[in-house]
């Protein structure tokens, strides 16, 4: 059977991009070898090792197995689309890597775990991120810069709902005292 | 250099007739199609050759296959439900929690129910607990669409048809007020198949209990069930007793000997079974 090429229409990064390929071809190729998007690492090419996730609609997901084809119509986002922020600033600040190969992996991962509602809790942080497989072994860096990152956010989201709360004169009793 | 080293065809019907017929004429062309749910195992085990297809045909679109609810007092299941979805629903936690026992987070957020039930690999954990609650599954292929016992359908594997798609899965809403055990032994690491999997639950007559990993198949075995009610014997003795009527041989292998195994289960199952007499839950 010989394979031809299809044209698909894929929302990477927020833009509408084509790309002619092979119903075969895995995502993760695609967004290196046709868009140039390197920052999705092959590792094992198998699932195992997390360095090739990226987010499909806003769920971070390991783009070695995905089919391009079964893309369009979803969002995709990669390490390039999240733009630096304050999950990669801390993983730089806590020095929570040193080859760097699995980094954009973690921190796709990562960025979505901390965005979580509620906020995290011990047992989903560490079930989340043993997705991601680090050779030089940063975990104990990683962990640190990932639980920085929740506890600011989850402080600012209770800062944020106080402030809510205060403004509406609630002072968050509705509902919770009727009966 | 192509991951899957051989071509195939990429098809997304919309619903469960077009995917049905599309089969039927793949499989008339000689295609050798497969429906693809997450596919993960398709294109992992393509990668080896050990799997082999010209065609696949994407069914996670299919509403019905994405549904997640209750319908007239059972939950329903749609296959094509990631096993996060699953858990994050938190609608079952027996399901939820056995499920989440597989691969890691990210694999889980791609791995179907329907196709953890249709894995061909030997485990195939999430069938566990549709197993104890008698679970219904909804099967559309080239003879229609019907709905049966999984205990009928599902005998080391699920039996379907050629061209039969699992569509879903039911569960009485009830079963989910029940005490419940889910148990994941593996060798050493946080990720991996099981050297053991329980799934258990508390019930009005008894406790049942389905298992992976001890045998070469996932099972639920009535027979055993009567041995670990027998409340007139001490639990560690019902243990012995029960693991005399394990429908085949325990798994002996890299990850494990039969021994050993063995040992793993009795004690998880000593766990499980304290658990369940005393009315309380366990869910790792
Ligand atoms: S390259 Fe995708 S998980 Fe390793
Ligand atoms: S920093 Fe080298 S693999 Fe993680």
């Amino acid at each position: 059977m010989k394979e031809a090429r299809c044209q698909l229409e894929l929302r990477i990064n927020g833009d509408t991009r084509l790309a002619n390929a092979y119903p075969t071809d895995l995502l993760l190729d695609v967004l290196r070898d046709s868009f140039g998007l390197t920052g999705a690492k092959p590792g094992c090419r198998n699932g195992d090792c997390g360095a090739c996730t990226v987010w499909v609609d806003g769920q971070p997901m390991k783009s070695c197995l995905l089919l391009a084809a079964e893309c369009p119509g979803l969002e995709v986002t990669t390490i390039e689309g999240l733009k630096g922020g304050e999950m990669q600033r801390a993983f730089v600040e806590q020095f929570a890597f040193q080859c760097g190969y699995c980094t954009p992996g973690f921190i796709m991962n990562a960025e979505a775990l901390s965005r979580l509602q509620p906020p995290p809790d011990e047992d989903t942080i560490r079930d989340w991120l043993q997705s991601n497989i680090c050779r030089c072994t940063s975990y104990e860096e990683i962990r640190l810069a990932v639980r920085e990152v929740i506890q600011r956010r989850s402080e600012g989201k209770l800062a944020e709902e106080a402030e809510r709360l205060v403004e509406d004169g609630s002072g968050g009793m509705k509902g919770e005292l009727n009966g | 250099m192509p991951m899957i080293p051989f071509p195939f065809d990429y098809y997304r019907p919309a619903t469960l007739q077009e995917a049905v017929a599309l089969f039927g004429e793949l499989d008339a062309g000689g295609k050798r199609p497969l429906y693809y749910n997450g596919g993960t195992e398709i294109l992992t085990l393509g990668r080896m050759r050990e799997v082999h297809t010209e065609a696949v045909i994407d069914v996670k679109r299919i509403p019905e296959c994405r549904m997640l609810g209750r319908h007239a007092g059972m939950f329903v299941w749609g296959a094509s439900l990631t096993l996060s979805e699953v858990h994050d629903a938190g609608l079952f936690p027996l399901l939820g929690k056995t499920g989440a026992g597989v691969a890691d987070r990210t694999s889980r957020n791609k791995i179907t129910l329907g196709g953890n039930i249709c894995s061909q690999f030997i485990y195939k954990e999430a069938v566990l607990p549709l197993l104890v609650t008698d679970s219904l599954v909804r099967i559309v292929g080239p003879t229609g669409d019907r709905v049966a016992p999984i205990g009928q359908l599902f005998d080391q594997t699920l039996r379907l048809g050629g061209g039969d798609l699992l569509v879903q899965a039911m569960t009485a809403t009830g079963y989910a007020e029940l005490p419940y055990v889910t148990i994941k032994r593996r060798k050493s690491s946080a990720i991996d198949y099981p050297l053991v999997t329980i799934a258990a639950i508390r019930t009005q007559e008894g406790m049942r209990f389905a298992f992976s990993g001890l045998c070469a198949f996932p099972f639920r075995s009535l027979e055993m069930e009567d041995i670990l009610n027998n409340r007139e014997l001490p639990i560690a003795q019902r243990i012995q007793l029960a693991s005399a009527a394990l429908p085949g041989p325990i798994l002996n292998d890299i990850k494990g000997s039969a021994l050993y195994r063995k040992h793993v289960w009795s004690v998880a199952m000593t766990e499980a079974m304290e658990a369940l007499e005393k009315g309380a839950s366990i869910g790792r």
